[in-house]
């Protein structure tokens, strides 16, 4: 579609991606691909279709039509669980799991029956700027931290692509960069590749290599962040 | 009061029901001042009872001389009419009237055959269809109870729950914790009457084995014995529809299909 296309193959690409429900076109025709180790920014006026998109990336929801390539395979062949193991999502606000941070982390592997070890859930705690509070009772944690352990707990899964659905909306700046920060680390490191849903397009400039812009469902322009200049007029 | 002015049984039930119909209203309008509109819902229940019950005791007349296995016959169609009630108090649920009809046919259906068969409940079509129809009528609350809870669990949970699908959970495991509330939730009614027998209220079998003569012993027992039967048969049927709704919250993609909105509606 673009020059930018990213040259090594796609390790997620959506493909003719639609899903209509209630009538109304939630996400239209939109095909896309991410690589590894790349941040993809989807930015969008509100009700634009950002979040349906998402979900149907890790088959929260069912496409109407079109599909989802995850390495290459098409993803209805992947159970379910083994799909959304291994594309991780974190939602705006975190739902967490009643009891320790600890607890939490260990939610995903113990589904496939593994038990993440102490220095593995250290290991993530550190990362995420947690260390040493895998004990604590999430009932008291601030939203930032709760956010720092949403993505922590997705992480423990060892996911390939992590979806974060405005990962910063409910915070405030400290926290916000406290999350970038960790972000950019994650995806460093991890060789994941990452959609990050954001209305903040200085955000996207900051994360983000490319961003995608998502206008009533359908994928109005693709391009890299500096390319794609406050396309995001309309946002508030 | 009354029995001193009428004299022919039916006029005298049609005033007593027009009294307890009175009633029926003022509680309506009392809810009414406190803005919970039950109006129609309390003015069709009121007609539909009025006329379905009229409309069974003149088969019942006619059954009474018919052969006992019409009695079964008419329990099976009780059934499929809990079940549909049932699955319009579940409404949004999908598949509720699927699930309503095998756990109440199968809690109360089971429960009826099996104490039948060892001479609990009398063959007599008169014996039968009362306390089947008791049974039944049970079954259906606490059915309509589970379903209901359900899905005002998974509705107040979806975040919770799609995070975990988002983790890689089974959908099952997901509404585990709600499934068990409501299980639970829906089992209060019954254990309670059996808690509460013969202390708070002296359940209308029981009053009309009295009033009919029978050894007020002989009444009591049997009445402990219909409540026993109606918390096992509810028992079955909670477990049952708990059991299957759970399926029918997904997609077979594990995708949670139970959500709240404009076709949940109460
Ligand atoms: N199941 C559904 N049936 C009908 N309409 C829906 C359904 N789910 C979402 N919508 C509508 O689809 C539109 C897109 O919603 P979506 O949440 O994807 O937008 P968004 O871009 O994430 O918005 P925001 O920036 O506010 O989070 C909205 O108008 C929403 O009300
Ligand atoms: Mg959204």
């Amino acid at each position: 579609m673009s020059t930018l296309e990213p040259a090594d193959p796609p390790l997620l690409e959506a493909a003719h991606l639609s899903r209509v429900a209630g009538g109304v076109r939630l996400v239209d025709d939109v095909t896309v691909r991410v690589r590894r180790r790349e941040v993809l920014a989807v930015v969008g006026p509100s009700g634009s279709g950002k979040s349906s998109f998402l979900r149907l990336l890790n088959r929260l929801d069912e496409p109407t039509s079109g599909t989802v390539y995850l390495e290459g395979r098409d993803y209805r062949l992947i159970p379910p669980r083994e799909l959304r193991r291994r594309v991780g999502m974190v939602t705006q606000t975190a739902f967490l799991f009643p009891g320790t941070i600890g607890d939490n982390l260990r939610v995903g592997p113990r589904h496939r029956g593994q038990e993440l070890s102490e220095e593995t859930i250290a290991f993530l705690l550190e990362k995420v700027g947690l260390g040493g509070r895998a004990g604590s009772d999430v009932r008291h944690l601030s939203g930032g931290e709760a956010q720092r352990v949403s993505v922590a707990r997705a992480l423990a899964n060892d996911p390939a692509v992590l979806l974060l659905d405005e990962p910063t909306s409910a915070l405030d700046e400290a926290a916000t960069r406290d999350v970038e920060t960790l972000i950019r680390r994650i995806v460093g490191d991890q060789k994941l590749a990452c959609l990050l849903v954001t209305h903040d397009q200085a955000q996207a400039g900051r994360l983000a290599g490319r961003v995608m812009v998502l206008a009533a469902g359908k994928l109005a322009r693709i391009g890299a962040t500096d390319e794609v200049p406050h396309a995001e007029d309309r946002l508030h | 009061m009354l029995k001193t002015v009428f004299t022919d049984q039916v006029a005298l039930g049609s005033v007593q029901a027009a009294l307890a119909v009175a009633v029926t209203l003022a509680v309506m309008l009392l809810a009414r001042a406190r803005a919970i509109h039950l109006e129609r819902d309390i003015v069709v229940a009121v007609v539909r009872g009025i006329a379905q019950i009229l409309a069974v005791g003149s088969v019942l007349l006619l059954l009474l001389r018919g052969p006992r296995w019409t009695g079964v016959f008419l329990l099976v169609g009780m059934t499929i009419a809990a079940a549909t009630t049932s699955a319009r108090r579940a409404r949004g649920v999908p598949g509720a009237f699927r699930v309503s009809l095998t756990s109440i046919g199968l809690g109360a259906g089971s429960v009826i055959a099996l104490m039948t068969w060892a001479g609990v409940i009398d063959t007599a079509i008169t014996a039968l269809v009362p306390i089947g129809s008791m049974i039944v009528a049970n079954a259906m609350n606490t059915n309509s109870l589970a379903l209901n809870r359900f899905r005002s669990e998974v509705e107040s949970h979806v975040g919770l729950i799609e995070t975990a699908l988002a983790l890689g959970a089974g959908a099952k495991e997901t509404v585990s914790p709600y499934v068990r509330a409501a299980c639970e939730a829906s089992l209060i009614p019954a254990i309670d009457s059996l808690r509460s027998l013969g202390i708070v209220w002296i359940p209308g079998l029981m009053t009309g084995m009295l009033l009919s003569g029978s050894e007020p012993i002989y009444a009591a027992i049997y009445q402990f014995v219909m409540i026993a039967l109606i918390f096992s048969a509810s028992g079955l049927t909670a477990l049952t529809s708990t059991l299957l709704i759970r399926t029918y919250a997904f997609s077979p993609a594990e995708q949670l299909t139970l959500r709240p909105g404009p076709a949940a509606g109460g």
